[in-house]
Order: structure tokens, then sequence, then C-alpha cells
């Protein structure tokens, strides 16, 4: 078991005197899982697919480690990186913002995508960042997207899009809405093509994302336990003036409704989508 | 009220008028024969969109439109015209009905946003959505979008994708209501005013965007005391519109309809 391994090299840790532990958490080389508390090197973490080796809780993954554990080594080449940011509401400081979030996150939108192989097989890969604005769609978003569908079909190649979103971006207005509309026409056009969309849905996928490409897959997969919805959970509390039981709008309620194929391990997904991917050649 | 220096605010008030003519009004004045439709062959009968079919003069038309009341008791019944999945999905039908006869589709947009409950969510909202939307931008018949009072979020554009978009001047379209808007950026959802201002949320705004194609104007005196003025221009916008898209051909329809949106960056 890979959690009994990161277990007995935190033994190791434990070894390590006092001063050296200090000074790498003054590095950041541990983080704190907010779920059950534990303190946990990061490497540890890393190796572990980003899942806590003490209680299993999904970390979420920027898009540079999730494109890791999904591609092949060396074989994603980024299409539509110089697809930026635009201001159509002129919103009072959001480029300012948008631009410390490339500094800060060394990614440029809440969207990478590529053309990469899975076990061998080329893909065009997306991968949404919850880094960036909460891995929300605005206009760069929706334009890489649209790119990176147009592109499975110029190419004949199959799609895969990982999800993490809070939804539209707000910050660019009707344009972000319009942007549900665009990808969506595209994927309507990948599917006249008869090519294969898997879109796998991660914490959270929720609002514009959810209303449009993200529920649109041939085959849909959730990793497990992601939050995964339409409304935010605070909007329908409010609406219906009710707590929400919990495990709503979970991978596992969306499973029970009908509206995800699968629940997948973060560990088996790389395998998964290529099996799937080998089967509809 | 002068129309010439309104603010953004005063138009999402006038927007959100009870009095302010309902989908239901417009059908009545500007087709004849409409006999509506029920059901999603599904779950139930959303009353927050109705939906069926008309004359538009000479042309058999399909029409759908989201519902709010006229009174405190409509409104609850028509759940302020905010639709669950089921409405999306009558919508939906009704228009691949369409698409089977060769009728042109004209959809009025009114809506607070998609209903945000339980029952919404587990019945999948997000999916519904997502449905209708790929699915008009590719149903080979003409499509005619018009909001007509408020149009927001992703509960808007479910109904909302075509080949015209058109707006009533004081009409709204939005990505989310200016309160919602507020609170996640302001995080004060009593700062909608001011977001109001900003979001850009007018039919003029959107014009010059380039997200819609035309504004139908209100008069003077208030779009409920002439509305038969607004009804006949639209009437008339609608049987140019129809021809002008049936006169391109299917295959430049939706070209063109795919352009519409994959220009929008």
């Amino acid at each position: 078991m890979v959690i009994d391994k990161v277990k007995k090299v935190n033994e190791e840790e434990k070894n390590k005197s006092r001063n050296e532990k200090a000074a790498d958490m003054m590095i950041g080389k541990w983080v704190k899982c907010d779920s059950c508390k534990e303190i946990i090197y990061k490497e540890d973490l890393h190796k572990n697919y980003s899942i806590c080796p003490y209680c299993g809780k999904y970390f979420r993954l920027s898009s540079r480690r999730r494109i890791r554990q999904i591609a092949d080594e060396g074989t994603f080449k980024e299409i539509g990186e110089d697809i930026l940011t635009k201001d159509p509401l002129n919103f009072d400081g959001y480029l300012r913002k948008v631009n410390l979030l490339k500094e800060k996150t060394k990614i440029s939108e809440a969207v990478k995508c590529g053309i990469c192989e899975i076990e061998g097989e080329k893909t065009v890969l997306a991968v949404m960042d919850g880094n960036f604005l909460m891995g929300s769609m605005g206009s760069a978003v929706g334009e890489r997207i649209t790119l990176a569908i147009e592109t499975a079909i110029k190419k004949k190649l199959p799609l895969v899009i990982f999800c993490v979103s809070g939804g539209a971006r707000m910050q660019e207005g009707l344009v972000s809405l319009m942007q549900m509309a665009k990808t969506s026409a595209a994927i309507d056009k990948l599917n006249k093509a008869g090519l294969l969309y898997i879109s796998v849905l991660t914490d959270p996928t929720t609002g514009g994302v959810t209303a449009s490409f993200a529920s649109l897959g041939d085959i849909i997969l959730a990793e497990p336990k992601a939050l995964i919805g339409f409304a935010g959970p605070r909007v329908i509390e409010q609406t219906i003036k009710k707590t929400l039981p919990e495990g709503f709008q979970s991978s596992e309620f969306l499973l029970e409704h009908g509206f995800i194929d699968k629940i997948v391990e973060r560990k088996d997904m790389k395998e998964t989508i290529a099996k799937l991917i080998r089967m509809h050649k | 009220m002068k129309m010439s220096n309104v603010s953004a605010w005063d138009r999402v008030l006038v927007a959100r008028q009870i009095d302010r003519p309902k989908s239901s009004d417009y059908i009545e004045n500007i087709f004849d024969d409409f006999i509506e439709f029920h059901g999603d062959r599904c779950f139930g009968d959303d009353k927050s969109i109705i939906g069926g079919i008309a004359m538009l003069k000479d042309i058999p038309v399909t029409v759908i439109g989201e519902q709010k009341g006229k009174n405190a008791k409509e409104n609850i019944e028509r759940n302020f015209g905010m639709p669950n999945p089921e409405g999306y999905r009558k919508a939906l039908r009704l228009m691949k009905q369409a698409e089977k006869f060769k009728r042109p589709i004209i959809t009025f947009i009114d809506t607070p946003g998609a209903y945000p409950g339980m029952g919404a969510e587990e019945r999948g909202q997000g999916e519904a959505i997502a449905r209708n939307i790929m699915e008009m931008s590719s149903l080979e018949v003409p499509i005619i979008c018009v909001v007509i009072g408020e149009g927001s979020s992703g509960g808007a554009l479910a109904i909302g994708v075509g080949d015209r978009i058109v707006m009533l001047e004081n009409a709204i379209y939005s990505i989310l209501s200016p309160e919602g808007f507020a609170s996640i950026l302001y995080k004060d959802s009593s700062k909608a005013k001011e977001a109001s201002e900003k979001m850009k949320l007018t039919a003029k705004d959107l014009k010059d965007l380039g997200i819609i194609d035309e504004i139908i104007k209100e008069p003077k005196e208030g779009l409920q005391n002439n509305f038969e003025k607004v009804t006949k221009k639209l009437q008339k916008y609608l049987i140019e519109s129809i021809k002008e898209l049936k006169e391109l051909g299917n295959k430049k329809m939706l070209e063109e309809r795919y352009q519409k949106y994959r220009k929008i960056y």
C-alpha cells in the first residue's frame, strides 16, 4: 500500500533533528491536512498522488501536477498559452489581480491545454487549475477550452478535460456566460465528428462549468468526494433556509442520482482513462 | 422617467417590475392560436416555463418562454420564473419537436436564474442547462431569443442560444443577479446598485460588446402603457429575421450561429 510506505518514510522523518524539521517548515516543506490536521511532509504527499497518507483526503491538484499524473512523461505540449485574460468590463483591479496570480502560480490562466500521450495514446488534454481565481471560466478559459476541442476535431484525437471550477468568472460579466455557449457548441461539433470526450469532475466543479462542457462528456468520471453541482451549497441553503444533508452534491451523490458514470480513485485515473481511450479506437 | 439618462440600476428595477409584460403577454399579442404543451416526459411539468406552438402570421412556430407571475399568488405557482431541470427539459423537447416539423423557434427570456433548490440539484440542473445550450447550437431551424425582462445566468442561457439575440430596451442580461455579483465580488449583496453599473448588463452595453443583435425600443410612456406598439415592432422583426434565416439555408445559418459564439473572446 502506498499509504503504508508513506507512513514508513514519515517514521524516518521523525528521527530528523528538531532543528532540521523546523528549518524544513520554514522553507515550506510541510503541509497541514485540513481534514485530519496531521502535518505531512510535502514530498511524501506528492508521492502519494497528493492524498493525505493519514486520512485519505484528496488535496486539490495544480494543473501542472495533474498533467504529471496523467500524461506520459515529457509528452505534454501546451497549446493556447498565448490566449490571455481580457477585461471586457474594465473591472477595477481585475487585471492587476490576474497579473499577481500569474506571478504566484506560474500559470497564465485557469486552464492548461495541450496534446500529450496517455499510456502511449495520443490525446488532447485540458486541465483546469483551482489556484487561479477558483478555476473560474472567463473568456481566456473558454477560448483555450474551445481551442482544445477544435484541435481534437482537427487531429481526430480523443479529448479529456479535468474540471475544477467555481463557475463562470464574474469579473468578465456576460462575456463569461457566453463561454458556456461557445464551449458547448464546440463539444457538439466533436460529437458529430464521432470523437470521444471524457470529462473528469474534481473538487469543486460548480456553476457555469457544470452547466456546460463538464456535463457533456460521453463518459463522465469523478474523483471521490468531490463537490459537484450547479448552485453552490451556500446559495441553496440561503434559498431553502435549511442546512444541506452531509454528502449533498458529492461525487457519490451524483453517482446515485445518475449524473456520472464512475467514481475513479486518483491512483487509478490514468490507467482508467487510457483503457477507455483504447476501447474507443 | 427620461430614458436618455437612465442608470443601469433603474433598468434593473424596471426589468423586474411585477406589472411589466410577461412571456404570456408577448405570446398573446404577437402570435395567433397559441396552444400550450406540457411536461418533459420524464419528471413533471414546470410552470416557470411555458411553451407550445402558435402562428406568427402565416408561419407555424414553436414558442417557449420563462414565465414569471403577475401577482404574488401566480409568482409562487410559477416559482418566480426560476426553472427546475424539468422546465429546461420540456423546452428542449419542444425545440426538438420544432426541428422535426421545421418550425422556427422563438424564446422569451425572463428569469432571475435557474432555481437553486435541492430537487434541482438532485435532478441535474447543470446537466439540463448544458444539454440545452449544446443542442440549441445546432438545431436545424431558425432560433430567435428575446430577453424581455430579467435575463440572469445559465438559467437564461439555457433557452438563449440562437441565431438572433434581441433585447427590449430596458431588459437586462447578466452573468448573475447584481445582488449575487455584489455578494461574490464585494462580499456585500447590498452593493447591488453599485455592481449593476459595472456589469454591462443593459441592452446598449451588450450591443456594444457584440453579444446581442438588436434592441427593441420601449415607448417613453412605459412598456405596459403602449405594449401594442412594441409587440408590433417585435412581430415585424421576428418575421423579417425568420425570412432572412430561411434564405440563408441551414448550413450557412448553423455556421453563422457557431461563429456568433465562437468569436466572443
